[in-house]
């Protein structure tokens, strides 16, 4: 079904107006003008501006000088489409999807819901009642195709056909080879050069579509005109493409105009309310609803619009409008609580409705898994996330056991809650059971200076970070030979000694190599681990 | 040191029943209502004793009566370091850590003392947490009065413990309910090799607390549990000719060297 409004933007001027102005407003001849480069230039006129001379695409001055006392009102092309926006959402009344059809038109898929008006007649019927309703010149047709309700719509009046409708079984050629062939919704230029080659209706440019009697000379036309035509790829540039459209032989895709339905919640009162403090109640109620409502969707409000139906048919309107997108009931409240003290609830309010109608995004709520949080710990899932995330994932880690006899190779990090491997003791019999490990082992062993090395070998006096350490007491040597499979045939063995000096400080100190073993020279001595 | 000497030493003994009760002593734990679950260990980063008190005092409070510690916890640890405090201290080694410990430790890398405080306090707001560890090297500015509190606050909403170890730090404004002085002492010998190190003993001074006054402790470590050492000589001198009473018993299946191993 295609709806063609019109006057639209006359319409829509009107509706503007208060409704005791609109009448005389529409007695003067009033047209909507949009300015150009060669002046202002009129958009659109209403009836009685029509009457006196003013034509849409006229200059301003030109229609003035037909019609002095013309009124000029600047036009709102975008509030138009706004407007037609809405509109296309409306009319999903008759039917599940609806596409815009700039700059004045619609499209609504009927396919299979006219029955529920009632048959094609009354649901076009309805059409019109319902646009007339809401002040809207409106006219609608209903066709297998978009492009030939679309025709149907815009150019039927030239066409004697009651009803604008267009049955399944219809030869649409037939019925409709009386439209002028603007009706295909071509661009100007191309009409201009239909014009030029004498094509004036939809019939005669149909003695190419393979429609006729010969075919032979139907398809020599028809190839002329795609030669004609043949880089033209829009649709709208090339009538056989729109042909095609409109008889069905071609898909036309068009885009659907997906309602958005904005959060609203209400609550009808059995009971009049009359005080203000059982307002609040049901306002708090609400706010917690739409809280509800919007975390749903992943939402936060904007602005939020309250509604009060008053028994009398008054209804008053508050609206708020937020700062940034919030989802928290007690807030609301307490917002609303200060635009309600001027309220006058008459003899009562019967329904009271709560619609957010601009919201945006907000994810979901990292305020309550926070009071979760705050109330019963995170997880350790969730912890472990949170560090991962902030910190990197190397940042955090478990040590693990790896089979080597090595120190910096015994140990491995692994992610913290990866299955931790079973300890290479078990896994070699118990033969990687260590002697007493430090609890700290630095992350680069660090060379100390040996000052004075006892007679056994070990050093008796040594420098550490600029500090001299007198040994008191040590334990040693653990050999702990290099891996050969791993290293060059040049590494020097170490000799770990577990020591501790005159202060009680326990560290684990190693000597590289063994003086003679023909791998360097003189074994250097290296800080390894600290004992707790 | 820059701050006071310790207010027991200081103290006049006029009540020394209530004061020898009311001390801090390794295995009683305050009750929860003033559990520290924020504790500070000032210590050198020239050597772990920090770390090894923390983890000392960490058992020793989690396996206390009180705590319901009779079960095994299974619950998992978490250590935190910044990048000074590794480069100081070095970073935990699994084969060293105490045998409970070695397969339920996570450990947190931060770069930045401010991430170390982040890691911190998101693990203390873990339920899953036994306690946490944290090594925090030096006086970093992000590790205010305001950021202490902050820890403290978060430690007993959650009920998470938190031993935090201040390497080469001067003991600044904290919140920290328990702040330790800690430094190596000289360990006994052990029994079968008097020239080896011994076991672990830390001179600890607690400086201020909320539960407790102030003392000075020689605490030690063995098998995993906190002793107090009490510095007297004689003790030395027992340990250097050792008690072998308690091994004249007999032996089932074991022999008498692997037992004092043991």
């Amino acid at each position: 079904m295609a709806i063609w409004l019109a006057r639209l933007s006359v319409n829509r001027w009107r509706l503007a107006l208060a409704p005791e102005g609109a009448a005389a407003a529409a007695a003067l001849p009033t047209a909507l003008i949009t300015d150009t480069a060669h002046g202002p230039r009129i958009a659109a006129a209403n009836d009685a501006g029509l009457a006196a001379g003013a034509q849409a695409g006229m200059l301003l001055a030109d229609a003035r000088a037909l019609c002095p006392q013309l009124t000029a009102v600047p036009s709102d092309p975008a509030g138009d489409l706004a407007f037609l926006e809405k509109l296309a959402l409306w009319a999903q009344r008759w039917g599940p999807w609806s596409a815009l059809d700039p700059p004045d038109g619609l499209l609504v898929d009927v396919t299979g819901a006219a029955h529920l008006f009632g048959g094609e007649e009354r649901l076009l019927a309805d059409v019109a009642a319902a646009c007339a309703r809401r002040g809207l010149t409106v006219r609608a047709a209903l066709a297998p195709t978009a492009g030939a309700a679309w025709a149907l719509a815009h150019y039927s009046s030239h066409f004697r056909q009651p009803a604008a409708i267009l049955a399944p079984g219809d030869d649409p050629l037939r019925l409709l080879g009386a439209l002028p062939v603007a009706a295909l919704r071509l661009d100007d230029d191309v009409l201009t050069v239909l014009r030029r080659l004498g094509i004036k209706r939809l019939g005669e440019l149909a003695g190419v579509s393979g429609e006729g009697d010969d075919p032979a000379r139907e398809t020599a036309a028809r190839d002329a005109f795609a030669r004609r035509f043949r880089n033209r790829r829009s649709p709208a540039a090339n009538p056989l493409i729109r042909l095609d459209q409109l008889l069905g032989r071609v898909p036309e895709p068009l885009l659907p105009v997906i309602a958005k339905p904005q959060p609203m919640v209400q609550r009808r009162l059995m009971e009049p309310i009359r005080h203000r403090d059982l307002l609040d109640r049901v306002v708090d109620d609400l706010a917690q609803d739409m809280v509800r409502a919007l975390e749903a969707r992943g939402e936060g409000a904007r602005r939020l619009e309250l509604g009060l139906w008053r028994v009398d048919g008054e209804v008053l309107q508050r609206r708020i409008e937020l700062a940034v997108a919030t989802r928290e009931a007690s807030h609301i409240t307490r917002l609303f609580a200060a635009r309600l003290d001027d309220v006058d609830a008459g003899f009562g309010i019967e329904a009271v409705q709560l619609r957010a109608s601009w919201s945006e995004p907000l994810s979901l709520s990292q305020a309550d898994l926070d009071a979760a949080a705050e109330q019963h710990g995170t997880s350790l899932a969730a912890c472990i996330d949170r560090l991962s995330v902030r910190l990197g994932p190397q940042a955090v880690t478990r040590p693990v056991a790896r089979a080597s006899h090595l120190p910096e190779r015994a140990q491995g990090w692994q992610p913290p809650l990866d299955p931790v491997p079973p300890p290479p003791s078990q896994l070699f019999g118990g033969t990687l059971a260590f002697h007493t490990r430090p609890l700290k082992l630095l992350d680069r062993a660090e060379r100390i200076a040996v000052l004075y090395a006892s007679p056994d070998g070990y050093p008796q006096r040594f420098r550490w970070r600029g500090q001299v350490r007198e040994v008191v007491r040590v334990e040693g040597p653990e050999r702990i030979a290099p891996e050969w499979w791993r290293e060059r045939s040049t590494a020097r063995l170490r000799d770990y000694y577990r020591i501790e000096d005159d202060a009680g400080r326990r560290y684990w100190i190693y000597r590289q190599g063994i003086a003679g073993d023909g791998r360097g020279g003189v074994p250097d001595w290296f800080l390894h681990g600290l004992y707790a | 040191m820059p701050f006071k000497p310790s207010l027991a030493s200081v103290l006049p003994r006029t009540e020394p029943a209530r004061l020898s009760e009311a001390r801090w002593r390794p295995g009683v734990d305050a009750p929860p209502a003033s559990a520290p679950f924020h504790s500070e260990i000032f210590a050198s980063g020239s050597e772990a004793s920090g770390a090894g008190l923390a983890l000392a005092l960490a058992h020793d409070a989690l396996t206390s009566p009180g705590e319901g510690g009779v079960g095994e916890d299974t619950r998992h640890v978490l250590w935190v370091q910044d990048r000074k405090a590794m480069q100081l201290n070095g970073r935990p080694c699994v084969a060293g850590l105490p045998p409970d410990l070695r397969h339920r430790l996570i450990h947190v890398a931060a770069a930045t003392p401010e991430d170390a405080l982040f890691a911190l306090e998101e693990g203390l707001k873990c339920r899953d947490f036994a306690c946490v560890i944290g090594e925090i090297a030096g006086n970093p500015r992000a590790l205010s009065f305001t950021a202490s509190r902050r820890l403290s606050l978060t430690a007993e909403r959650h009920g998470v413990r938190l031993w935090l170890v201040r390497l080469d730090a001067d003991p600044d404004l904290s919140s920290a309910r328990m702040r330790w002085q800690a430094r190596a002492a000289p360990s006994l010998p052990p029994r079968w090799n008097a020239a080896a190190p011994g076991t672990a003993t830390w001179h600890a001074e607690l400086f201020r607390a909320r539960a407790y006054p102030p003392g000075e402790w020689m605490l030690s470590d063995e098998n995993g549990t906190l002793h107090i050492r009490h510095p007297k000589p004689v003790v030395v001198n027992a340990a250097i000719t050792p008690d072998l009473g308690h091994l004249a018993r007999p032996t089932i299946g074991q022999s008498l060297a692997a037992r004092a191993r043991a």
